[in-house]
């Protein structure tokens, strides 16, 4: 079954995208480094981060459903969830901490990048951009909830409790005292662009954004 | 009450070659651990899998029992091509320590005389004195580091001693449906089981085996109170219902199925296990609680661990319910520990760590084979 399809999972990347995710993130992490994935799936990414990088890489997920597929193939996946299950690691027990299109899912998300940054070195984030001019446009001409193949589900029943923008973030990652160590944002077709040196036009353009963030 | 002798059957075991010193500060000489082994142990000695039993399982894991008959307690996990492949791994499976299937227990002759056995007056025993017994047979059979340590129930609890006190020794762990510390829940209705063991006049303060004569009625009733705390409300629903089972013309005496079925689970216990045996081990069992070793702090007893843990809980199990699990794998957490965990969904309780649960099984096999890569076996 399709992530993106079920009731009650948060928005993730499509296949196409879902790729190019794994790239850029596997791109920011250093070989041999300690991961925590939260929201790990069924753990595509610690696969690829063991295998190819060699890295010491675990995962915590919430569906059930994905957490055993992801121990059946041997991959060391734990039932939790990113505001319960993050207190309890030590300080500084992994080099980098990463929640992929979870943020704005989760009940606490100030709380949790606190956690991250606590029991990580580097916090890596992906979030589906709220401030995209499609959502915008769709907004100020219907006037009703956008509704765009990332931000697809009705407002009702969307697991996506704390939407915000690329300047959000900034603003919160500036308001907590991190340092932005790397940001990007990419485009619906999973491009980097030009603009993105630019957070006021990435933040127009770009669909899905990426940081990496650690304490000041 | 019958003169009900328990079968005599040689079971193969070892002699530990030094006493065996027990928590209570007995220093237990001669102790016997029955075993059976499935599969074969390569060169390097790297690919053995100790499978601990629960409360009332044995040595017995994957073959026709010697005494009662029935296949193997795990015969669904254990064996060629099953979860725990015997074609790839070397499985070691012990009678714990106070047993009755021919380890050293109650029923045991006292000081080599075959006359007097220890009854009620052997040692008791923790569950990690009965990881200290399947230590020594381990190191005895010549194995520097077991692959996994595996087990269910009270079987998960020997896991997580094993893991606790001996992690250079285990490289994977898999604790299933269990919990660091027994309850006030667990206690009590092993509890209750015991008063009715202590309540059967043929019990004899416990030196039964002196007349001849078996407990049969009060352990029978702890083996249907404890039987029930084995499966769920949904799957006593689903298998008895309100049905009931005609025993004769006259309306009244009818009984229901449930009824019946728990008589023959306490009749059939009976032949098999040990009254004394069974004070012991649920004693064990009661006394288990992990943290309380390390300043009641279970991180602690995982501190620096380079294990590899599952833990493993099933939905509908109230009597280790998945919350215990999870706070094993929280604190497995909080020591760095390198952790995987999956609630089962399943409606048949407790034992359906026993049952044909294809996701368990499939979760089990799955990071065995991962932790197998790891540890660089061959496939």
């Amino acid at each position: 079954m399709n992530d993106a399809g079920r009731a009650g999972a948060p928005v993730r990347y499509v296949a196409k995208n879902m790729r190019l995710d794994l790239r850029l993130l596997a791109e920011m992490i250093t070989p041999g480094a300690r991961v925590l994935d939260i929201g790990c799936g069924d753990g595509t990414l610690i696969d690829h981060l063991y295998r190819t990088h060699g890295c010491d890489a675990r995962g915590i997920e919430i569906d059930m459903a994905e957490v055993t597929r992801a121990v059946a193939h041997g991959l060391p996946v734990m039932h939790g969830d990113a505001d319960a299950d993050l207190g309890q690691y030590p300080d500084g027990a992994f080099d980098y901490v990463v929640l992929s299109r979870t943020l704005q899912a989760v009940e606490r998300p100030r709380e949790v990048l606190r956690q991250m940054l606590r029991i990580g070195r580097h916090a890596l984030v992906s979030f589906p951009n709220f401030g995209h001019w499609e959502l915008r446009w769709q907004l100020l001409w219907t006037g009703r909830m956008p509704n765009t193949t990332v931000w697809g589900r009705p407002w009702y029943e969307t697991p996506n409790i704390h939407p915000c923008t690329i300047r959000d973030f900034f603003a919160l990652a500036d308001q907590e005292g991190y340092v932005v160590e790397r940001w990007l944002a990419v485009d619906d077709a999973g491009q980097r662009s030009p603009w993105r040196r630019f957070p006021g036009l990435a933040n127009m353009f770009g669909e899905q954004a990426l940081f990496q963030l650690r304490r000041a | 009450m019958d003169q009900l002798q328990l079968p005599s059957v040689d079971h193969q075991h070892l002699v530990l070659d030094a006493a065996l010193m027990l928590d209570c500060g007995t220093a237990l000489p001669h102790v016997q651990i029955a075993y059976r082994t499935y599969g074969t142990l390569n060169t390097a000695r790297s690919n053995a899998i100790l499978i601990c039993h629960a409360l009332t399982g044995d040595q017995y894991v994957a073959e026709t029992h010697p005494v009662t008959g029935k296949d193997g307690w795990w015969d669904v996990v254990v064996g060629p091509g099953k979860p725990i492949d015997t074609d790839r791994y070397f499985v070691i499976a012990t009678n714990v320590l106070g047993g009755c299937m021919g380890s050293t227990g109650p029923r045991s002759a006292r000081n080599g005389d075959p006359a007097a056995l220890w009854g009620t007056d052997f040692p008791p025993v923790t569950i990690r004195d009965m990881v200290r017994a399947q230590k020594h047979l381990v190191d005895q059979l010549g194995i520097a580091r077991l692959f996994a340590v595996i087990g269910g129930s009270m079987g998960g609890m020997q896991v997580l001693q094993w893991a606790a006190s001996y992690p250079e020794q285990v490289f994977a762990a898999v604790p299933i449906a269990t919990a660091p510390y027994h309850s006030a829940q667990n206690i009590a209705f092993n509890e209750v089981g015991r008063q009715s063991i202590f309540a059967d006049p043929d019990w004899q303060q416990g030196r039964y085996w002196q007349s001849g004569a078996l407990p049969a009625r009060g352990l029978a009733v702890a083996r249907m109170v404890a039987h029930i705390t084995y499966l769920s409300e949904e799957a006593l629903t689903r298998k008895f219902g309100r049905r009931m089972r005609r025993t004769s013309l006259a309306v009244f005496n009818d009984m229901f199925e449930v009824e019946s079925y728990l008589q023959h689970q306490g009749s059939t216990f009976v032949g098999r296990f040990d009254a004394n045996s069974y004070l012991t081990i649920t004693r064990a069992c009661d006394w288990f609680d992990l943290a309380a070793d390390y300043e009641g702090a279970l991180s602690k007893a995982f501190v620096g661990t380079r294990t590899r843990f599952c833990l493993i809980s099933f939905t509908s199990d109230w009597l280790y319910p998945t919350a215990e699990s999870r706070a094993v794998a929280r604190a497995l957490n909080g020591a760095g520990a390198n952790v995987s965990f999956v609630e089962i969904g399943s409606d048949k309780g407790h034992d359906a760590f026993l049952l044909d649960e294809p996701d368990f099984h499939r979760t089990l096999a799955g990071f065995l084979g991962g932790c197998a890569e790891h540890a660089g076996l061959a496939p």
